[in-house]
């Protein structure tokens, strides 16, 4: 397949009072046509960032692309003007957000939302851009589209706004969505509903998803490969299946652990990563993990661990790797 | 530990609609519609349901932050529906809460040292000076933290310490009961399980009763003896933890169960999946007969015209449909 966006060495960082935060620290990942792609990790890894600076809607001045290249078709998104960039916004690469009432515009009718892209990025006639939207809304699994058109964001439940959100995404035929925690913000139920419909559209439609999310049960469903995010840098990566049946990196490892499964046995006790979350704005020196890591050695407090290859397809960011490998194995 | 330390009964909480005046008349919203459960002393029950099953509010009634429509809430033998604001002050103490978001529930202006020595002060609990520091040092060790936190405020904590605070708050009180409401669900992953963790022994040490409210079903599997699973305002089922989760009877159980993603690629690509039709319906305008029937996979035409009551089904099971 061929790659369809190829993001090298990104760096993204913020300046705030307590000093400047590197939210994405030279991190490189690739998407292929038509595949899905996951970004995981805690609030504050990075993830969001990420999707925020391929569409260059990262807020400036606090917040800065610093370097790396985002390869979209092999086009540099990086050194697009704003216009041509807003071309490829929405056309392109869409973005599914967390919160569908506050990225839908509540004085808008849910027909406007729609149609607006259509004429602009296709250049289509009012009179087809309601035909299309009709479409799109039926597609999503919206019952009475017609009527429903005329509505707005506020008449719609919250998992009906989320179809709406990719009923829109869709809209201009783009090769790759960015969906950001597209269910986290839903009930259980409808969150099965919603993430069935991505992927079954996904499939049908050819188009490649990158899913930004904390929730690895959600991944292991959904995503072909898995990016593991720490403290704005990629520490693990490797196809699904792979990445839960052998992970390699102790972050991966502990959060796999700390989650209580329907599928195992009732633990009588979790097993927490211990320790508090990295305050990015005082990294330590060497690996930002290390502090909470029980595989913790001297050398990990010294220099980070690259990200480096481990078998096919598989990469993790530890000096320990070989060692958690074997121990685990035994 | 058999005896019974909350009994709730036929509990009702309406709320009215509309700001006007004259919308008050209207139907009003059924958040809870005749809830019935016993919380025995030490155990935990947990309370599953998604948004607006009225959850929140069963526990909001529990601590009387909401004056219950009808029913009874009888905490040891006391029935707090009838109490007065003065009666209720004592056991406003041994009923105490965890919320979700422990960044909203601390005062920003405070520090966590005087967040935790005011109700101490408040309720009498420790009238002198230097008694109420030593005990906020005793409180912020057994939560896990430092003594040195009473210094700082809550912004300079992270998340998971920002909830140990909540905790210490509601251990300041020596309650009997913790009504913790969504207390991991805004925290990462990572730090849930300390969180969990922590409520267990606490539980253990000073023999705590909890009534667990949450929406994650595999964290309420885990921290519950016994769990109840609402619905529209109402208990579909309620069961000890492993009848619930190995041989539920309700659909509405079953199918919230089936749509748990499990971190496991090649279990979920064998797994087969219940994904329920439809929406909640409005607790404006329940549906007829059982209110889980516009989506329920197996309804027949009785459904629609007849509610189920909550009967037992086996030893201890209890479910409120027609075909189980």
């Amino acid at each position: 397949m061929a790659t369809l966006l190829e993001v090298r060495n990104l760096k993204t960082s913020f300046l705030s009072a307590a000093g400047t935060v590197r939210a994405v620290d030279g991190v490189s990942w690739d998407v292929e046509a038509g595949e899905t792609v996951a970004l995981v990790g805690e609030s504050g890894c990075g993830k969001s960032v990420s999707a925020l600076s391929i569409m260059r809607l990262v807020a400036e001045p606090a917040g800065r692309i610093e370097g790396g290249e985002i390869l979209y078709k092999g086009r540099d998104l990086l050194k697009l003007s704003e216009e041509e960039m807003r071309a490829v916004r929405g056309r392109d690469i869409a973005m599914i957000f967390q919160e569908p009432m506050t990225s839908l515009n509540p004085v808008l009718s849910i027909g406007r939302q729609l149609t607006e892209g259509l004429e602009i990025h296709m250049k289509m006639n009012p009179a087809q851009a309601r035909a299309r939207a009709i479409e799109l809304l039926a597609m999503v699994g919206i019952p009475d589209p017609e009527r429903r058109l005329a509505q707005y964001p506020h008449h719609f439940s919250g998992g009906m706004r989320q179809r709406m959100m990719i009923a829109m995404a869709l809209a201009c035929n783009p090769s790759l969505i960015l969906a950001d925690e597209p269910t986290t913000a839903l009930d259980v139920t409808i969150q099965a509903q919603i993430l069935e419909l991505m992927r079954d559209l996904a499939r049908r439609l050819g188009v490649a998803m990158l899913i930004i999310t904390h929730n690895l049960g959600v991944v292991a469903r959904y995503a072909d490969r898995v990016n593991v995010m720490y403290a704005g840098r990629i520490i693990e990566r490797a196809r699904a299946g792979e990445l839960y049946a052998n992970p390699r990196h102790p972050y991966t490892l502990g959060l796999l652990r700390s989650v209580p499964r329907l599928d195992e046995p009732r633990r009588a006790r979790l097993d927490p990563i211990e320790g508090q979350p990295p305050d990015l704005t005082r990294l330590p020196p060497g690996c930002s993990f290390a502090p909470r890591c029980t595989y913790r050695v001297e050398r990990c407090t010294e220099s980070a661990p690259p990200l480096a290859a481990l078998g096919a397809e598989h990469c993790s960011a530890c000096w320990e790797a070989q060692r958690l490998v074997r121990e685990r194995a035994a | 530990m058999t005896e019974a330390l909350l009994e709730v009964h036929d509990l009702v909480k309406h709320f009215p609609v509309g700001g006007a005046m004259l919308a008050r008349s209207a139907t009003p919203v059924r958040a809870v519609d005749g809830v019935s459960f016993t919380i025995r002393r030490g155990e935990t029950l947990g309370l599953v349901g998604e948004s607006g099953c009225g959850k929140t509010t069963t526990g909001r009634c529990i601590l009387q932050l909401e004056r219950p429509t009808s029913g009874r809430i009888l905490f040891e033998g006391l029935d707090l529906v009838t109490l007065g604001e003065e009666a209720l002050r004592p056991v406003r103490r041994r009923v105490q809460v965890i919320f979700q978001d422990p960044y909203s529930s601390l005062n920003p202006r405070m520090t966590i040292g005087q967040i935790l020595a005011e109700p101490l002060k408040v309720h009498g609990i420790v009238p002198d000076r230097q008694g109420r520091a030593a005990r906020v040092r005793e409180l912020l060790v057994q939560v896990g933290l430092l003594p040195q936190h009473a210094g700082r405020y809550p912004h300079q904590l992270s998340g998971g310490q920002r909830q140990r605070v909540g905790i210490a708050r509601a251990l300041a009180m020596e309650p009997a009961l913790i009504v913790c409401d969504e207390p991991v669900s805004a925290l990462d992953v990572s730090i849930q399980a300390q969180i969990i963790n922590l409520l267990e022994d606490l539980q253990s040490r000073l023999g705590l009763t909890y009534l667990f409210i949450a929406h994650d079903l595999s964290v309420v599997r885990h921290i519950s003896d016994r769990v109840a699973v609402m619905y529209l305002g109402r208990i579909v089922e309620i069961a000890d933890r492993k009848t619930l989760y190995e041989a539920p009877v309700h659909p509405y159980t079953k199918a919230l169960l089936s749509a748990v993603p499990i971190p496991d690629p090649r279990l979920e690509a064998r797994r087969e999946r219940t994904v329920l039709r439809g929406e909640v319906p409005s607790a404006l305008k329940p549906p007829s007969g059982c209110v889980f029937h516009p989506r329920c996979p197996i309804a027949e035409a009785r459904c629609a015209a007849e509610a189920p009551n909550l009967r037992e089904i086996k030893s201890a099971h209890w479910g409120a449909c027609h075909l189980a």
